[in-house]
């Protein structure tokens, strides 16, 4: 028989911001020691009281929008009560019944498929802290307590791994690029909702929880095994499956069930009576809105707008550095598909001859797209460009300068504009002084006469180039 | 009796009960489970006392995390005989000029009826919470001891005002605390349902509170309030939840006491847990954890929240037509020594007098066995009134 994959993921993703959801401690991620990074509050100690940071609220909305999300206007905090040394108040705040954020969707395209999953909802949760074991001792360390997350819930609409995986990859590109979140290593976790049933059946089959899953790649894996266990069981009877909470063993590549104990808790929610519901009003939610970066979706079609290639599009969806690279290089002036050719092939190219890493560092985006200006109207040639690409992402000279001194311009075939360059630089020797004694409006004198003396048969660019090429000797 | 928990200046002008923190001076908050425990900052009330020249002659005991009557089973300060609240007294005595007291189940109000003073509960969110011992944050709110209405005037006009460091501090607005406003004219309501359950000590002080405001033009009206009741049980079922989940923090893992012996975790919280709380505050965390379990939730915790927003409307449309209601604040004022194990039935009985203003919020002023309501931020009239009738005292 055939069977059916059937997923829903519960993401939590580390939000980008200064300071804890509900204190003022900020930068736990660059803390040196455990516990260097709390204060009164996120460890538990009586008499503090949690205090809202604004800037999560807008960051969780922001993420609710790029998931086309309803944003709710009245949404509060629950207390999650556990026992566990990590968790310093042996309660969690989270919101249960009335989170930030509902009813959103997402279209994931693999090669195979492409499927709209359904949000169910976004809500706003605090980190709990980490435990370390040496030897007979445990510590703690309530470094990353309080840190804020969002943790965006999916109906069970996935049906393979790939698809996952795809998912999984957008919003860490979405979320990075919108600076929501850094999505480092650790910073993005989930839990995956798994069963399987015949194709074609509506019927959903039983379902195991595999807990607190980081690396794709184990992901991948838990995945894979978990269905094909669970359409042993059925097949084969080789087991009776029952809905459980389960932990993947990165060792054995096999998934396990948890004590009984840890899965059957009753958290005993409740409202917290110390946090104001969130209101988020009209005026707010504009400037939320205002705020919002371009969805990626959004970014997809104007990218096949303008003709780049598919799997050029795909290469920049899935990589925020080069995505913002080329936003900024438009912005600087160049053209959308020229420049994300240049990027892809040209500087993609270049580091990996030289086997650099591409970072935000790599290339200023302004010197690019004169790069890129300076092919586009012939001042030099294409692999001209290309040298100079090499020599600004090595030395990050000034191209223009770099150029010239190089004379790197192309041979223009124009005595014409030369001798006419020359004749009124001679005509107009105080002007050419005046200008060598940084007097630059006479510059624009100099341009209007050379242009007469061409009888305007001439590209005023070239006629820049030109002037500023004589002037320099 | 023993006064003081920790006695910080000779000459300090005010006393604080141990459930308010003052950076560096030890804090059991009552409990054994905080042996050992010192805040590292300072309750933002004690910190504007301090800045208005008031500074802290001590901390005085209350009962485990303020769950008793009037603080008899207090952490190494368990009273013998007849029973009276250690800030009320030293107030009486002169001692202070004022205390602050945090009221949840009304410890406070008791202990001024029995040594004879005053104590205000404010309106809710009018003075912070920051730096308290915290167990039931929707109801709990620190006030004032002292011996005239005057003087709560006057600490009040410091301590109250919004603190950013506390969610539920309501914005900045201007609150009255004058003590003479005019209270000829004025409609007063006597709730039956609680003078019947007072014994004729009680009934004596408020006969003669009535025969006081009668004097001076306030007519006071006999009134039924059935809720007064139901009040009561919703505020212990969300008292007792709210506490269990706040005080669920202390566990012996990151301060405070820790038992000597455990195996592993679980043994690390029950055997710390089960020696550091007293019968009271165990019974109280059961209560609070059973009202908070999937299968009572419903019915015990959502409806309690339900019975808060009901009685609150009703006490609004009360207030529509008395400028204040008027009740006994205890059942009587000579509780002695009792075995813990009565502690809980015995509390819950009490409360019936205070859980109204705890549950909704709406400020209460006892003077002597009598209390005085009113609207939420109607504080002066309750000082006006009480103020009037200190005036027939003498
Ligand atoms: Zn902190």
């Amino acid at each position: 028989m055939k069977y059916e994959i059937v997923i829903g993921l519960e993401t939590h993703v580390e939000l980008n911001t200064k300071s804890k959801i509900f204190c003022s401690c900020g930068g736990h991620s660059s803390a040196k020691e455990a516990n260097d990074c709390v204060c009164p509050a996120c460890c538990g100690m009586p008499g503090m009281l949690p205090v809202m940071n604004k800037r999560v609220v807008e960051l969780a909305a922001t993420a609710g929008l790029m998931l086309n999300c309803n944003i709710n206007k009245y949404s509060t905090f629950d207390k999650k009560n556990y026992y566990y040394p990590d968790l310093p108040c042996a309660y969690q705040i989270t919101q249960l019944n009335h989170p930030i954020c509902t009813n959103g969707h997402i279209t994931i395209k693999t090669k195979d498929t492409e499927r709209e999953i359904r949000i169910k909802q976004i809500h706003m949760e605090e980190d709990a802290g980490k435990l370390v074991h040496e030897g007979n001792f445990s510590y703690v360390d309530f470094n990353r307590t309080s840190v804020p997350l969002i943790e965006i819930v999916t109906q069970p609409d996935f049906r393979s791994a790939d698809e996952v995986l795809t998912y999984l990859r957008k919003l860490k590109s979405m979320f990075q690029s919108s600076g929501i979140s850094e999505c480092e290593t650790g910073a993005m976790r989930c839990d995956i909702n798994i069963s399987v049933r015949p194709e074609g059946s509506s019927e959903y089959g039983v379902r195991t929880e595999v807990k607190n899953m980081s690396s794709f790649e184990l992901i991948e894996k838990a995945i894979n095994y978990e269905a094909q266990r669970h359409i042993d069981a059925i097949e084969y009877e080789t087991e009776e499956l029952i809905q459980e909470t389960r932990r993947f063993d990165e060792a054995t590549g096999k998934t396990f069930a948890m004590r009984n104990k840890e899965t059957e808790a009753d958290y005993r929610y409740f409202p917290d009576p110390n946090l104001m519901p969130i209101v988020i009003d009209d005026a707010w939610l504009e400037k939320i809105k205002a705020n919002k970066p371009i969805i990626l979706d959004e970014r997809e079609n104007l990218y096949r707008e303008v003709g780049i290639g598919e799997k050029e599009i795909a290469m920049l969806l899935s990589n925020h550095v080069l995505m913002k690279l080329l936003d900024d290089t438009v912005q600087a002036g160049a053209d959308l598909k020229t420049a994300s050719s240049w990027i892809l092939t040209d500087l993609i190219g270049l580091l990996k001859r030289k086997n650099i890493a591409l970072t935000a560092d790599t290339i200023a985006p302004a010197k690019l797209a004169r790069i890129i200006e300076l092919v586009a109207k012939s001042v030099i040639t294409r692999a001209t460009g290309k040298k100079l690409l090499d020599v600004v992402v090595e030395k990050d000279v000034d191209p223009d300068e770099y150029r010239i001194a190089n004379k790197l311009d192309m041979q223009q075939d124009s005595g014409l504009l030369e001798n006419a360059v020359r004749k009124v630089l001679q005509e107009n020797e105080t002007m050419v002084a005046e200008y060598k004694a940084g007097k630059e409006k006479v510059f624009q004198a100099l341009i209007g006469a050379t242009m007469k003396e061409l009888k305007g048969k001439a590209e005023p660019s070239a006629v820049v180039e030109a002037l500023r090429k004589a002037l320099l000797r | 009796m023993e006064y003081y928990v920790q006695k910080i200046k000779e000459n300090g002008k005010i006393a604080v009960d141990d459930l308010i923190l003052i950076k560096d001076v030890p804090s059991y908050g009552g409990s054994k489970i905080l042996e050992g425990f010192h805040s590292l900052f300072t309750a933002e009330v004690v910190e504007r006392l301090e800045k208005a020249g008031y500074p802290v002659s001590g901390t005085t005991p209350v009962g485990e995390f303020g769950l008793d009557l009037v603080g008899e089973f207090s952490y190494g300060h368990t009273q013998k005989g007849k029973l009276y609240g250690a800030a009320a007294e030293l107030v009486k005595k002169g001692e202070v000029e004022f205390a602050l007291g945090v009221d949840m189940n009304g410890a406070p109000r008791r202990a001024a009826a029995l040594s004879g003073i005053e104590f205000l509960k404010p309106t809710y969110g009018t003075v912070s919470r920051y730096g308290i011992i915290s167990c039931a944050a929707s109801g709990e709110q620190i006030g004032v001891y002292a011996s005239n209405a005057e003087t709560i005037a006057k600490a009040m006009k410091i301590i109250a005002g919004h603190d950013e460091k506390d969610g539920t501090s309501l914005p900045d607005m201007t609150y009255d605390y004058s003590t003479t406003e005019a209270v000829s004219g004025k409609k007063v309501a006597l709730i039956t349902e609680l003078l019947e359950k007072a014994d004729d000590d009680v009934k004596k002080q408020v006969q003669k509170v009535v025969a006081d405001l009668e004097k001076k033009g306030v007519k006071v009206e006999k009134i039924s309030f059935v809720n007064c009741q139901t009040a009561c049980i919703a505020w212990q079922i969300l008292m007792a939840a709210e506490t269990c989940n706040n005080i669920s923090r202390y566990d012996g893992v990151k301060f405070g006491f820790r038992a000597e012996k455990y195996k592993d975790i679980d043994e690390l919280y029950v055997n710390s847990r089960t020696e550091g709380f007293n019968l009271l505050t165990k019974t109280m965390i059961l209560y609070g954890s059973d009202v908070l379990s999937k299968k009572r939730y419903k019915d015990c915790y959502e409806k309690s929240l339900r019975a808060r927003r009901l009685i609150a409307e009703q006490l609004n449309a009360l207030f529509e037509q008395y400028a204040a209601v008027i009740a006994p604040v205890c059942s009587t004022l000579s509780f002695t020594d009792y075995d813990v194990k009565d502690a809980f039935t015995k509390v819950y009985n009490e409360m019936v007098f205070t859980a109204m203003a705890n549950l909704t919020g709406i400020p209460s002023l006892t003077k002597g066995a009598v209390q005085f309501m009113a609207k939420p931020f109607g504080e002066s009239t309750l000082l006006s009134l009480a103020r009037v009738s200190e005036k027939e005292d003498k």
